[in-house]
């Protein structure tokens, strides 16, 4: 047996997911997403109310403070902030996880066809990467919008068009290194054709590393709608968290309704953070480059350099 | 029958910085059904180069400068790639070089045998290829129940059984193996070889075996090659090769072998290593290292000449 974490190409997903269960830090990651996840998809349930009910409001109701009626009191228009910061979710999840399969998908499609055929192929793929790399991003979706019009499946579209990159220069530099190995000259000599080999013998190899970029760019994609809905470039129709930001920025802070503005940025930073736990635990499981050596452990560098602290050293050795 | 025929097949490879490097150079051999040729030479001679030219599957710097292949009516350097990969392992086969890393290790053996059965349609119904496949996997002596491991859990005399059953999958008529034994232990290598020629018998198959060890050839082989430099040195049957060799570096390298008869006597060498390809002497190619060379060595290429039938020398030594 190999030993779990030698290659990214030798592991099956139940070696990585005994890998990935014994990392806290992973778990607890996994913990806030599926809680999220869970309160969108039963976002009727969970709410306590309907967030777009606002009838019967009396005047001291707009922007009343937390009470044991509404845990989060009430927006501008007297409507449920707790129910909306639920039914939020479901938007900002959305985005994430449809513009992350999106660019996961056009990335991936990309770094292999560039990794695999090499030469005029890779070049013209690759310097379009560039080109929207060097782009700022946020700018662009600006223009983009503006120009085109707002609209929920219109952000989807944009952020997946232009967040793709960076899946895709790491999926070229793994093909790069993958087709060089043996069994694909052995895939070529029994006669497959490209596509059977980029599909069946190099596309699996890939996979782990994938799933662990496409996983952090859900995180990438949710701030980017945030940002969007923040900035005013949202749907107005769907209250997303970055939309509920932006209400509450507009009409809530001059008045101190705190309660408005920091739970769906609560909201947000956990989600992401919970995506990159996540991330980063399949990362470091699936592609071991990353693994630090034991020396370059600070503790043990300083021991090194100085002789200092030498007993430490034996010490956390026994 | 002649069943395969290489004439004058030439490769070169393009270096980064622009240079040319003629890594093989006008190579040829006949290759009869149901007989081996052994293809022998120190590392870096040409020899998986030519195999690998053979079926058209060079790295991207690789070129076939000219030269002709033809599998029976068919020159398989002038049809299309499409065309080529039907002739790919269903007609031509080819066991690597450490057949550890010509497994894919994440998938199970059984499947990637079973891909190359459904791919050229050998058969194609999937319960009948993996039937095919137990089959395949019990001729080389390994339990059908093993198709569903991986690669890891085979051991290397194993995995080099899976790359045979793998070659033979399709009922090719010509085996190319490409130093199959190395990095095998002298058992494994042996029982290894016995399969070979006994698949050989069975099957009427024509092996083109790559190696350095000459012990292999004698065992198997029906004729050999002796390459050096990317050149044919001596071209004859194995009987021919082993009794009289006429080409120095043939000589020397059947003197670099240990006797059973004195094993105590120290090994005979081969000063010097082979020219490197960016720097290939401009006479004969062994010229540096040879022991009984003369002027024009230095100057010319000696050619390729027929001393008796079937008896092929390039050195200006032997001949007239």
């Amino acid at each position: 047996m190999e030993p779990p974490g030698y290659s990214s190409s030798g592991m099956d997903f139940k070696q990585i997911w005994g890998t990935f269960r014994r990392k806290p830090s992973a778990m607890l990651g996994l913990a806030i997403l599926l809680s999220v996840v869970f309160i969108a998809i039963f976002a009727p349930w969970v709410a306590p109310y309907n967030p777009d009910d606002s009838v019967d409001v009396k005047f001291e109701d707009l922007l009343a403070p937390p009470d044991g009626e509404h845990l989060l009191g009430r927006d501008d228009v007297g409507k449920d902030v707790l129910s909306q910061l639920i039914y939020g979710a479901r938007i900002s999840l959305l985005v994430g996880f449809v513009t992350s399969f999106m660019s996961m998908f056009i990335g991936t499609v990309v770094g292999l066809v560039a990794g695999y055929y090499g030469g005029r192929v890779d070049n013209l793929l690759m310097r379009i990467v560039d080109f929207l790399l060097v782009i700022p991003s946020l700018p662009l979706m600006l223009v983009i919008i503006s120009v085109w019009g707002r609209g929920l499946d219109k952000t989807i579209l944009i952020i997946a068009l232009l967040y793709w990159t960076y899946m895709a220069r790491l999926v070229r530099s793994q093909v790069l290194s993958i087709k060089e190995r043996q069994f694909i000259l052995r895939a070529r000599a029994i006669g497959a054709s490209p596509l059977r080999i980029i599909a069946r013998h190099i596309f699996p190899q890939v996979l782990p590393l994938i799933i662990a970029q496409a996983v952090l760019d859900i995180s990438t994609s949710i701030l980017a709608e945030s940002s969007l809905s923040f900035l005013g470039l949202g749907d107005p129709t769907l209250v997303s968290w970055g939309m509920m930001l932006n209400f509450a920025f507009e009409r809530a802070i001059s008045r101190m309704a705190w309660w408005f503005l920091l739970p769906p940025g609560i909201a947000i930073v956990l989600v992401s953070l919970s995506l990159v736990l996540i991330g980063t635990a399949l990362e470091e499981i699936v592609n071991p480059r990353l693994k630090t050596h034991h020396l370059f452990d600070p503790r043990n560098m300083v021991a090194l350099l100085t002789g200092v602290g030498k007993t430490k050293v034996e010490e956390r050795t026994e | 029958m002649t069943i395969l025929q290489v004439r004058n097949l030439s490769i070169d490879y393009l270096a980064a910085d622009g240079a040319v490097l003629h890594a093989v150079d006008d190579v040829g051999f006949d290759l009869e059904q149901g007989r081996s040729l052994g293809l022998v030479g120190e590392s870096g001679c040409g020899k998986t180069t030519t195999m690998l030219g053979l079926l058209r599957l060079l790295p991207a710097e690789g070129r076939i400068i000219s030269g002709e292949v033809r599998y029976q009516d068919t020159d398989l350097l002038r049809v299309s790639e499409r065309e080529m990969r039907k002739y790919r392992w269903s007609k031509i086969s080819l066991v690597f070089q450490g057949a550890m890393n010509a497994l894919n290790p994440v998938r199970k053996v059984g499947d990637q045998i079973a891909e190359v059965i459904l791919l050229h349609k050998t058969v194609t119904d999937k319960g009948e290829a993996n039937e095919r496949v137990g089959e395949l996997l019990e001729l080389v002596g390994i339990t059908s129940e093993m198709a569903r491991q991986y690669p890891h859990q085979y051991s290397g005399g194993m995995r080099q059984r899976a790359m045979i059953a793998m070659a033979l999958a399709c009922s090719p008529d010509i085996l190319i193996a490409d130093e199959p034994t190395t990095a095998l232990d002298v058992m494994i290598q042996a029982q290894i070889l016995d399969l070979l020629q006994n698949l050989q018998k069975e099957l009427e198959l024509s092996i083109v075996m790559v190696t350095h060890n000459l012990g292999v050839v004698a065992e198997i082989c029906d004729d050999v090659l002796v390459m050096y430099g990317g050149k044919t040195a001596e071209y004859a049957s194995v009987d021919v090769i082993y009794n009289e060799p006429l080409h120095p570096y043939t000589q020397r390298l059947l003197q670099a072998f240990p006797d059973v008869d004195s094993p105590a006597s120290s090994l005979a060498s081969i000063p010097g290593h082979p020219p490197p390809l960016d720097a290939l002497p401009p006479g004969c190619r062994f010229e540096p290292r040879c022991h009984c060379r003369e002027g024009i060595c230095a100057v010319e290429n000696p050619p390729l000449v027929m001393v008796k039938p079937g008896h092929y020398v390039a050195c200006h030594m032997v001949g007239d």
